[in-house]
C-alpha cells in the first residue's frame, strides 16, 4: 500500500513543502552568503556524478575507478565549443547533448575491451583509463594545440537563454537573484529529471538485467540476458550523466584545467556511492550531499573548536579535516558495510549475514 | 647502443622496486582477495622512519660508519612498518572480512588518507632530503653508467624475492599461507589458524614495503608524505599485469613495468616524430622546417604507455600474464 | 517503496534547510572576532587575502598571508583617515587549497564579506578563474605570485599583479644562458603544470630566437622523481645547457640523477627551483646551477620589511611575502590617494600609482602588469643560492651595480650581498604555483 494512496492530503502537503523549500533554498542561502549557493551547486554536480557512477557500480556491479574521465570529457567538450579558444560559441543546449554523446562514446570505448574483465582487474583498467584521459588532456597542446594543456581553458561562456544571462545578478519582483542562484534552478530541474530517470531505470527491464549481472553474471547469461550489450549500456549511460555534469561544471566555473580531473576526484565520487549505499538512488544522493558539505562545515568548525578547547591551534585544520574524513570512511564501513542507506535488496542479503563471494 | 643499455639499467632499477612493492599487494590479495590500497603508504612510512633514524645517527658527534647507519635505518623501518601492517589488518580489515567487496576498498582509502596525514603531522609537509651518507660510486658498463645504489637495489630485490619464494614454498608456514589462499574454510578445518596467517601476510608484505621505502629514499634522495600513492599505484598495476595473487607474476610484472616506462620514455618520442614519417612529411613540411621535429607522443606520455601495456595485456589475458583461476573470482 | 522514497526526499530537503541554518551560525562566529573591540568604532575596511593554507604548498600560502598581514598592521599603526574618518584595516583570510573549484568558492566568500580589495591568490590556476568573480563584483585584486601571462590578458580592469610574468622571467634566464654559456644545443624539460610548462615555453622561444638548437621537449609530472629515462635520452643528444621548468622537489632529483648519468651540461631553473633546498636534494651536483627569480630576491627586499616580518612572525620570509606586502600597501596607498575605500573611486588611483615598496618601485601598465619588473639570476655557491645578476628592462647588471643605481634601499642591498642572510630560503616551494 502506497503512502500516496493512504494519506493523499499529507502526501501532497509534504511534496509541496519540499518544493517550496527547494525553491526558497538559494534565496535563503544568498542571505547567508552567495558562496553557500556555489557550494550547493557543486554538491548538485556531485550528485549527478554519484548517480551516474551508481549505474555502473551500484546497479551493474562493475567497479569503475576512472569515472571522472567522463566528467572531464563533458567539461572539455563544453569548454572547446563555447570559449575563445577555438572562437566557437555554441549555445549550451546544443553543447550539453554533444558532451553527453562524447562521454557516452568514451564510456563505450572503455567498456568494449574490458567486458571480459572482472572485479579488481576491471578496477585497475578503469583507473588507467581515467589517468590516460587526464594525461591526454594535459598534453594535447603540442604539437597541435587542442586542449591548451595544463594552463586550461579560460573565459568559457556562461549559460544564456535569450536575454537571460546566467552570469550576472538580476532583481525580479524585488528579490535579488545572483548568478549562482540562477544556475541552482537549472541544476535543480536537471537533478529532478536525473533522479526520475534513475528511479525508472532501476525498476525497468534493463535495471533488473543489471542487478542480475551484478548478483551472478553466469546465471544472468543463462537467463537469456545479453550481458555484453547490457554491460556496455551501463558504461555508456553512466558516462553520459558524467558528461552532462562536466558541461555544467565548465559553464559554472568559466574555467577548466586538467587538475580538476585527478584520480582523487574519482575516488571521492566512488566514496559517495559506497558510503551512501550502492544501488539505492536516495542513499547515493545522501552520500554525495554528506561528502560535499561535511568538508565545508569542518572548514568552519575545526578551527574555532580547537581554539575553544585548547586555546590554540594544535593541529592544522586541513590535516585534522582530512583525518576526520579518513576516520569517517573507515568507521562507516566498519559499522555499516553496505553504506549508510543500503538498497533494500542488499539489506535483505546482509541481514542474513551471507557473504558475497 | 649505450643509450639502450642505460635505459635497460634504469628500467631494471625502478622495476625491482615496483616488484618488491607489488609482492605486498599480491600476497595480501592472494590470501583474502583484498586490494590493500594503503600499501603504498606503508612504503612511505618505511622511508620516513629510516629518514629520521639516519638523520639522527648521522648527526651525532661521533657517527657510526655509514653502512651501519643505513642498516640501522632499515632495521628501524622494518618493525615500524610491520606494526603498521598488523594494525591495518587488525583494525581496518579484519572486521570487514565478510562485508561486501567494496567496503574494504573504501576502508583502505580511508586508512590511506589517515596514514598520509599522520605522516604529515610527524614529518612536516615539505619534501625532505634523504641523507646521502654512503658513497655512491658510478661504474661504467659499455658506455652506460650504473651507480652502487642501483646495483645494491637490484641485488637486494633478487635476494628478497628468492627468500620469499623459499619461505612460501618450502616452510610449514608458507604451506599454511598457500592453503589459506586456496580456500580459507578448508584450511581452517585442517587446523590452520586463518587469522594468524592473514595477519602474518600483512606483516611480511609490510616488511618488504619498508625495504622498498628505504631503497626509494636512498636512490632518489628525497622523501615526501605523498610519495607512497603513485608508487603504490604503479606497483598495484605491476601486480595485476603479472596476474594478481601470483608471486612470480608480481616480480615479472614489476620488472616489465619498469622496462616499459624507461623504454617508452626513451624511444616513443623519436618513433612518433611525424617529420620522419615518409607519408606525413609533405603535410607538415612547414612546421618541420621551423622546429626540426614534430613529436606526437614524447616522454609526457610515459604513464600512458604503462597503462596502455597493462590494458592490452589484460584484454588478451584477462587474468594477467601468469594469473589463473579467474573464473572463481567474480 | 513510494513511502520511503518520498519521506527520504523530505528528509533530504530538510537536511538542505538544516544545512542552510547550520551554516549561518559558524559564519557569524567566524565574523564575530573580526569586529573591532574599540568602542567609538572607527570605520572598518576589509581587505581579503587568499592562498593555499593547507595542502602541499601551505607554507608558501602562509608566507604570502604573513606579508599581507604585516602591511595591514603597519597601516593600522600609522592611523589612516579616509574621507575625514579614522579607519582600521582588517585582513579577511581564506584558504583556497590550490584548487580552482575551491578558489572560486572562497572568492565568492570574500565578495559576500564585502571586502574592498583582494591580495592573492597564490597559484595562477586558482587566480585566473577567481579573477572573473572579483572583476564582476568590481573589487580590485592584486596577485603577488601568479606569474601566468593569461591572468592580465583577459582584459579585466580590476586585475593587477606585482610579480613578473612568465614571459618576463623566461626570457631573462634564457638571455642569460645564451649570453653567458654560448650554447649550441639546449634541452628544455618541464613538469607539465601550468607554471612549469608556461615558463619552459618562454625559455624555449627565447633560446630559439638566440639561434640555439632546442631539443624536443621532455616532460615529467609535478611528482616525478625518477628522471633517469628522460635524462638518458637527453644525454644521447649532448646538450650544452638544460633548463627545467618546475619545482625544487622534482628539480633536485633531476639534477642529482643527471650527474649520476655523467651529463656535463649546465642546469638552469626558474624560481620554483631557485632555493637552497636544491643543494640539500641534489648534494654536490647542485653546485654551479643557474636559476632565476621574478623580482628582486627576498634578501634584497627593503630592510623595513625584513625586520618587521622577522619581529612579527619569528621566521624569515620564504618567497613571495614582499610582493603580497607590497600589494597590500598598494591597495591602502591608492585608497589614501583617492581618499576613499570605495573600489570604484580608488581604482583609478591604483592604476596610475607609483609606489616604493619592499620589492622596488611599482607602477602598473595598461594591462595591470608591473612595468619593468626586475628579474634576478642566481647561482649555487657552496650550498647557497647567490645572486649574480639583476635584469631590469632587458639590461643585465650585477647586484652591486643595481645597488649603486639606487633602485633598492641601501640596507636591503647589504642584505643581498650577505649569503648568510639567505636562511629564509630553507623552506622550499614544493608544488606548482
Amino acid at each position: 500500500m502506497k503512502f500516496r494512496d493512504k494519506q493523499p492530503a499529507l502526501y501532497w502537503c509534504g511534496v509541496a513543502l519540499v518544493a517550496i523549500a527547494l525553491i526558497a533554498l538559494p534565496l535563503v542561502l544568498t542571505m547567508v552568503g552567495t558562496a553557500w549557493v556555489r557550494i550547493t551547486n557543486l554538491a548538485i554536480l556531485f550528485i549527478f556524478l554519484a548517480l551516474g557512477l551508481n549505474i555502473v557500480v551500484g546497479f551493474a556491479g562493475l567497479l569503475d575507478l576512472g569515472y571522472i574521465a567522463f566528467y572531464a570529457v563533458g567539461a572539455y567538450v563544453y569548454a572547446l565549443l563555447a570559449s575563445p579558444h577555438f572562437g566557437l560559441h555554441l549555445p549550451f543546449w546544443v553543447i550539453l547533448p554533444i558532451g553527453a554523446f562524447f562521454a557516452c562514446v568514451a564510456g563505450a570505448l572503455l567498456g568494449a575491451p574490458t567486458l571480459r574483465l572482472r572485479g579488481d582487474y576491471l578496477a585497475i583498467v578503469t583507473l588507467g583509463f581515467g589517468e590516460i584521459v587526464r594525461i591526454l588532456i594535459n598534453n594535447l597542446s603540442s604539437p597541435f594545440n587542442i586542449t591548451n594543456g595544463p594552463k586550461g581553458i579560460t573565459r568559457i561562456d556562461p549559460f544564456q537563454i535569450g536575454n537571460l544571462e546566467f552570469y550576472n545578478s538580476d532583481t525580479w519582483l524585488g528579490i535579488l537573484f545572483t548568478g549562482p542562484a540562477k544556475y541552482y534552478y537549472i541544476l535543480l530541474l536537471i537533478l529532478l529529471a536525473v533522479i526520475a530517470i534513475n528511479l525508472r531505470l532501476q525498476k525497468s527491464r534493463i535495471g533488473r538485467a543489471w542487478v542480475a549481472i551484478r548478483e551472478d553474471e553466469i546465471a544472468a547469461k543463462a537467463c537469456g540476458i545479453n550481458t555484453r550489450n547490457v554491460k556496455l549500456l551501463a558504461f555508456a549511460m553512466g558516462a553520459s550523466f558524467g558528461g552532462i555534469a562536466g558541461g555544467m561544471f565548465s559553464a559554472i566555473q568559466g574555467f577548466v584545467s586538467p587538475e580538476s580531473f585527478i584520480l582523487h576526484e574519482s575516488i571521492m565520487v566512488l566514496s559517495m556511492v559506497v558510503l551512501g549505499g550502492m544501488g539505492n538512488v536516495w542513499g547515493v544522493i545522501a552520500g554525495a550531499l554528506l561528502l560535499s558539505f561535511v568538508p565545508e562545515l569542518l572548514r568552519y568548525t575545526v578551527e574555532p573548536a580547537q581554539q575553544a578547547l585548547f586555546g590554540q591551534m594544535l593541529v592544522d585544520p586541513e590535516v585534522l579535516r582530512m583525518l576526520i574524513f579518513g576516520a569517517a570512511l573507515v568507521l562507516t564501513m566498519r559499522f555499516r558495510p553496505a553504506g549508510l542507506w543500503p538498497e533494500s535488496r542488499h539489506r535483505q542479503e546482509f541481514a542474513g549475514g551471507a557473504t558475497h563471494e | 647502443m649505450e643509450i639502450f643499455i642505460q635505459q635497460i639499467i634504469n628500467g631494471l632499477t625502478t622495476g625491482s622496486v615496483y616488484a618488491l612493492v607489488a609482492l605486498g599487494y599480491t600476497m595480501v590479495y592472494g590470501v583474502i582477495q583484498l586490494i590493500n590500497f594503503a600499501h603504498g603508504e606503508v612504503v612511505m612510512i618505511g622511508a620516513m622512519v629510516a629518514f629520521s633514524v639516519i638523520t639522527a645517527l648521522a648527526g651525532t658527534a661521533a657517527p657510526l660508519p655509514p653502512a651501519a647507519i643505513l642498516l640501522a635505518g632499515v632495521a628501524a623501518a622494518i618493525p615500524a612498518c610491520m606494526a603498521i601492517g598488523y594494525l591495518l589488518e587488525r583494525i581496518a580489515y579484519r572486521p570487514l572480512r565478510h562485508a561486501p567487496r567494496l567496503a574494504p576498498l573504501i576502508t583502505a582509502i580511508g586508512m590511506s588518507i589517515i596514514l598520509q596525514h599522520l605522516a604529515l603531522l610527524v614529518w612536516s609537509r615539505n619534501p625532505m632530503a634523504f641523507p646521502q651518507i654512503v658513497d655512491n660510486p658510478v661504474f661504467t658498463i659499455g658506455g652506460a653508467a650504473i651507480t652502487g645504489v642501483q646495483i645494491a637495489i637490484i641485488l637486494l630485490s633478487v635476494v628478497l624475492m628468492a627468500a620469499l619464494t623459499w619461505f612460501v614454498y618450502r616452510t610449514r608456514f608458507g604451506i599454511a599461507i598457500r592453503a589459506t589462499a586456496e580456500n580459507v574454510h578448508v584450511a581452517s578445518l585442517m587446523g590452520v589458524d586463518a587469522n594468524r596467517v592473514i595477519a602474518a601476510t600483512f606483516v611480511i608484505a609490510a616488511a618488504l614495503a619498508a625495504v622498498a621505502g628505504v631503497m626509494v629514499g636512498t636512490y632518489y634522495g628525497i622523501t615526501h608524505y605523498t610519495m607512497g600513492f603513485m608508487l603504490g599505484l604503479k606497483a598495484f598495476s605491476a601486480a595485476v599485469l603479472g596476474g594478481i595473487g601470483n608471486l612470480a607474476g608480481a616480480m615479472l610484472g614489476g620488472i616489465l613495468l619498469g622496462l616499459v616506462e624507461a623504454l617508452g620514455a626513451g624511444y616513443i618520442g623519436d618513433l612518433t616524430d611525424i617529420c620522419k614519417w615518409p607519408l606525413m612529411k609533405e603535410a607538415v613540411a612547414e612546421r618541420c622546417a621551423a622546429d626540426g621535429h614534430l613529436i606526437l607522443m614524447g616522454s609526457n606520455y610515459q604513464d600512458v604507455f604503462a597503462f596502455l601495456v597493462l590494458i592490452a595485456v589484460l584484454v588478451f589475458r584477462p587474468s594477467g600474464l601468469l594469473g589463473e583461476r579467474v573464473s572463481e573470482r567474480a | 517503496m513510494r513511502f520511503t522514497a518520498k519521506t527520504i526526499a523530505l528528509a533530504v530537503a530538510s537536511a538542505f534547510v538544516a544545512f542552510g541554518c547550520g551554516k549561518e551560525a559558524p559564519k557569524q562566529q567566524a565574523a564575530a572576532p573580526q569586529a573591532p573591540a574599540a568602542p567609538p568604532a572607527p570605520m572598518v575596511v576589509k581587505i581579503g587575502h587568499v592562498g593555499p593554507l593547507t595542502g602541499g604548498i601551505a607554507h608558501l600560502g602562509k608566507d604570502n598571508e604573513n606579508g599581507a598581514l604585516l602591511a595591514i598592521e603597519e597601516a593600522n599603526a600609522a592611523g589612516i583617515t579616509l574621507g575625514g574618518q579614522k579607519v582600521t584595516f582588517e585582513l579577511v583570510r581564506e584558504d583556497d587549497q590550490a584548487d580552482p573549484k575551491i578558489g572560486n568558492t572562497v572568492a565568492q566568500k570574500l565578495v559576500d564579506a564585502k571586502v574592498v580589495g583582494v591580495v592573492g591568490h597564490l597559484n595562477s590556476g586558482t587566480t585566473i578563474p577567481a579573477s572573473s568573480i572579483y572583476n564582476q563584483a568590481g573589487i580590485p585584486m592584486i596577485s603577488g605570485s601568479a606569474t601566468n601571462p593569461d591572468l592580465t590578458e583577459q582584459g579585466f580592469k580590476y586585475v593587477f599583479r606585482v610579480v613578473g610574468r612568465d614571459d618576463q622571467q623566461g626570457p631573462a634566464v634564457a638571455d642569460y644562458l645564451a649570453g653567458q654559456f654560448k650554447p649550441k644545443t639546449a634541452a628544455v624539460i618541464d613538469d607539465a603544470t601550468p607554471y612549469g610548462e608556461g615558463l619552459a615555453n618562454e625559455v624555449e622561444k627565447k633560446l630559439k630566437a638566440a639561434g640555439v638548437t632546442v631539443l624536443p621537449r621532455e616532460k615529467g609530472t609535478d611528482k616525478t622523481i625518477d628522471w633517469k629515462a628522460v635524462l638518458t635520452k637527453i644525454k644521447g643528444k649532448k646538450p650544452d645547457v638544460v633548463f627545467y621548468g618546475g619545482m625544487d622537489a622534482t628539480g633536485g632529483p633531476l639534477l642529482k640523477q643527471a650527474r649520476e648519468l655523467k651529463i656535463g651540461a649546465t642546469f638552469s631553473f626558474g624560481d620554483g627551483g631557485c632555493t637552497d633546498k636544491m643543494a640539500e636534494l641534489a648534494g654536490a651536483a647542485a653546485e654551479g646551477m643557474v636559476c632565476s627569480q621574478a623580482g628582486i630576491p627576498v634578501q634584497a627586499a627593503g630592510k623595513k620589511f625584513l625586520d618587521g616580518y622577522k619581529a612579527a612572525f619569528k621566521i624569515d620570509p620564504i618567497l613571495y611575502a614582499p610582493f603580497t606586502y607590497d600589494a597590500t600597501h598598494l591597495l591602502i596607498a591608492a585608497m589614501k590617494k583617492a581618499d576613499s575605500a570605495e573600489p570604484a573611486k580608488y581604482l583609478p588611483a591604483l592604476a596610475t600609482i607609483s609606489h616604493d615598496g619592499a620589492s622596488g618601485n611599482i607602477q602598473f601598465d595598461e594591462k595591470g602588469d608591473r612595468k619593468d619588473a626586475e628579474m634576478t639570476i642566481f647561482t649555487m655557491k657552496e650550498g647557497k643560492i647567490t645572486p649574480i645578476a639583476i635584469i631590469k628592462g632587458g639590461k643585465s647588471m650585477t647586484v652591486d651595480e643595481y645597488t649603486a643605481a639606487g633602485a633598492a634601499s641601501q640596507p636591503a642591498a647589504q642584505q643581498a650581498a650577505q649569503p648568510a642572510a639567505m636562511g629564509g630560503m630553507e623552506s622550499a616551494p614544493t608544488e606548482k604555483k
